[in-house]
């Protein structure tokens, strides 16, 4: 392959700027500020700073609030995880079957995924709203008084559903593409050497799903911990009160609600640790290939 | 092993395209039957409802005595080879081959045994470890083999097993199913477009074009007494010249030449089919071929001309000279077929 050239060392460079100020500006200064100030405990009132060290990561660990937190945020994580996928799987593997070579319907769902996400998380809002949604309602006939916002359960239930019920889409979409990668023929011959179809999900459609399965995973968790800050936010309405809070949830809370800038940069630095953490790992079984060529 | 009988089976797809028209023929225990026929003329869709992988339109299948056209492919005692080899691309060779089994519920150690033989006759026992990535097309057409074979099926359906395979493969492929299918007896459908896989292998061959059974036969049969204009153009490579001619008094003529005479009852237009191999240049010949091209083909040479204005090839043997322009060829014995000059069925 012929390779294309720049007569100039300066014009790549001029046309990667804009991309590297971009991250350099909305990037790597904030982290490096976030990663500065945790070691400093900021005057409330903007006078000036105090180098701290470790303190506010020691005083983030003692906090039982945070704790608290943290928990939620791995229950939150692995129950809206867990039903994003699994829903989303058992939606496509239903779809699929009607779909087998209808093209026509697969472009119509692809509008699924257009349209959705967002409508979806407002449409999950309105479903909890507390004076009129449907849900509520919904509850009051059960002869529950479902109470968004001020009971704690209540208001964790209804941040797992519509988290959920926003992210359906995009794997819905994905699984079922994958589904419908899976090579006619394969499928055909495990009919003709399996004859009960559930053993044939897990023994052949299954296993072909999983590099499809594992990027949903990673990508679900990472939304589960950091996208869902906005179905929260409209949900508790920056009034944490008793209500749960998601770790990414929590750092604007406490930085710009409690105006403990010191605390908030330890926690976000915490999170950064674990997004890199993360994207390690993903990295790491990426190479160990888990498709299959 | 078991017989295949389909009586009147049809197949009409969701969007109204009938694919395959009402077919009737039953097919012997452990005989070897190849389908044949020009692309998108029905073949597959003839397999994949023997195979049970496509719904019966109309008629009635049956394997052995059993009426199967409800029974899941499962359940049909039947194993198939695919053209892309269908592989599971998670499991190893050693998983593929016994998939089937395990399903089953026959013990571990059973399939293990069955799994090694089927390896042994195939010699893939030292890729028994490797996923189907790791091996090569043939090695890849092996594995599918196996996974048919450990089952002792009571029929065999192949679609089009050889075609991904390179030319020097194929010839050895094509010999290795064939013996296979010899020593295990077991009752064999073999899709193909090639006509010599049909020609080698098949016990029976069967003609398809178009959704119709053009005809049934050994490949002696398909071969020397073509039932139909396409069967005689679609067998044979160089196919059968078929030229415009007439009868008149039991004497067969192309132009002014009498190619042959006739004891059938016909006069007026025909076509008339001869194949390449049966015209030799001969002093005392009695057509007069205007020769163009000559194609050398090693062992043989093809030899393109006309006669009255119609082309013609033929096949000679490489020590044979010949030249340029007009010479004169005579034609064997009994090697004039004779079609309807309209819908083309032999006469
Ligand atoms: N699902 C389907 N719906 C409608 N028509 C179909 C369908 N599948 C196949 N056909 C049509 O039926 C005809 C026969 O198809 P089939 O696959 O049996 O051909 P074939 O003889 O196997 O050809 P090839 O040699 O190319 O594999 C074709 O014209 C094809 O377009
Ligand atoms: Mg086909």
């Amino acid at each position: 392959m012929k390779r294309a050239g720049f007569s100039t060392r300066w014009l790549p460079i001029m046309l990667l700027l804009p991309q590297l100020l971009i991250i350099v500006i909305f990037f790597y200064w904030p982290a490096w500020h976030a990663v500065r100030s945790s070691f400093f405990l900021q005057d409330p009132f903007g006078f000036g700073e105090t180098f701290v060290g470790l303190k506010n990561y020691a005083s983030l660990f003692k906090s039982s609030a945070y704790m608290r937190s943290a928990w939620f945020t791995l229950f939150f994580v692995v129950l809206v995880t867990f039903f994003s996928l699994a829903i989303a799987l058992l939606f496509a593997v239903k779809a699929d079957k009607v779909l087998r070579g209808a093209k026509t319907y697969r472009t119509l769902l692809m509008w699924v995924y257009a349209v959705a996400p967002p409508v979806a998380g407002v449409l999950g809002v309105i479903m909890f709203d507390q004076s009129w949604g449907p849900a509520t309602e919904f509850f009051a006939l059960l002869g529950y008084d479902f109470r968004l916002g001020v009971n704690y359960y209540d208001t964790a239930f209804a941040m797992v559903v519509v988290s959920v019920w926003k992210q359906l889409p995009v794997n819905f979409i994905f699984f079922l593409s994958g589904l419908q990668s899976i090579p006619r023929s394969v499928r055909e011959a495990a009919l003709i050497d399996n004859r009960s179809a559930s053993s044939r999900f897990w023994d052949i459609t299954f296993p072909l799903l999983a590099p499809t399965g594992f990027f949903l995973l990673i990508t679900n968790i990472t939304y589960a911990m950091f996208d869902t800050f906005g179905v929260i936010d409209v949900l508790v309405r920056g009034e944490p009160g008793n209500n749960p809070l998601t770790l990414v949830y929590k750092v604007y809370v406490d930085g710009f609600r409690g105006n403990d800038l010191g605390g908030s940069s330890a926690q976000s630095v915490v999170l950064m640790v674990l997004v890199l953490a993360m994207t390690v790992f993903q990295f790491r079984m990426v190479e160990r290939r888990i498709h299959y060529t | 092993m078991a017989q295949v009988t389909l009586d009147n089976v049809r197949k009409v797809y969701p969007n109204g395209f009938e694919a395959v028209k009402p077919a009737s023929y039953n097919i012997a225990d452990g005989e070897f039957v190849v389908l044949v026929g020009p692309s998108g003329c029905g073949k597959s869709t003839m397999l994949r409802m023997i195979a049970g992988l496509e719904d019966i339109s109309d008629g009635a299948l049956k394997i052995g005595d059993r009426q199967v056209n409800k029974v899941d492919p499962a359940d049909r005692d039947i194993a198939m080879v695919f053209q892309n080899y269908a592989l599971y691309p998670h499991m190893t060779v050693r998983k593929n081959i016994g998939y089937g089994l395990k399903n089953r519920k026959i013990d571990k150690s059973t399939i293990e045994a069955k799994v090694q033989e089927a390896a042994t006759m195939l010699n893939l026992t030292e890729y028994l470890d490797r996923k189907p990535s790791q091996l090569s097309g043939g090695q890849r057409q092996r594995v599918a083999m196996g996974r048919a074979i450990v089952r002792d099926p009571s029929l065999f359906l192949f679609d089009e097993p050889l075609s991904n395979l390179d030319a020097k493969l194929r010839n050895q492929m094509r010999i290795e199913i064939k013996a296979l299918q010899r020593r295990l007896g077991v009752t064999s459908i073999y899709v193909t477009h090639d006509q010599i896989e049909a020609m080698t292998m098949a016990d029976r061959i069967i003609v398809m074009n178009g959704g119709i059974i053009e005809q049934i036969g050994t490949p002696a049969e398909v071969y020397h007494s073509p039932a139909s204009t396409f069967v005689a153009s679609f067998m044979g490579a160089p196919p059968m010249n078929l030229l415009e001619g007439r009868v008149d008094g039991g004497m067969i003529r192309v132009g002014d030449t009498v190619v042959g005479n006739t004891t059938l009852a016909v006069t007026g237009p025909v076509t008339v089919g001869i194949r390449p191999e049966d015209l030799e240049p001969s002093v005392g010949g009695q057509l007069r071929i205007d020769v163009s091209i000559i194609e050398e083909l090693g062992a043989h040479r093809l030899v393109h001309g006309h006669i009255a204005g119609q082309a013609l090839t033929m096949q000679i043997g490489k020590d044979t000279a010949i030249g340029d322009g007009p010479i004169p060829v005579a034609i064997k014995n009994n090697a004039v077929s004779l079609f309807d000059h309209q819908t083309g069925n032999r006469l």
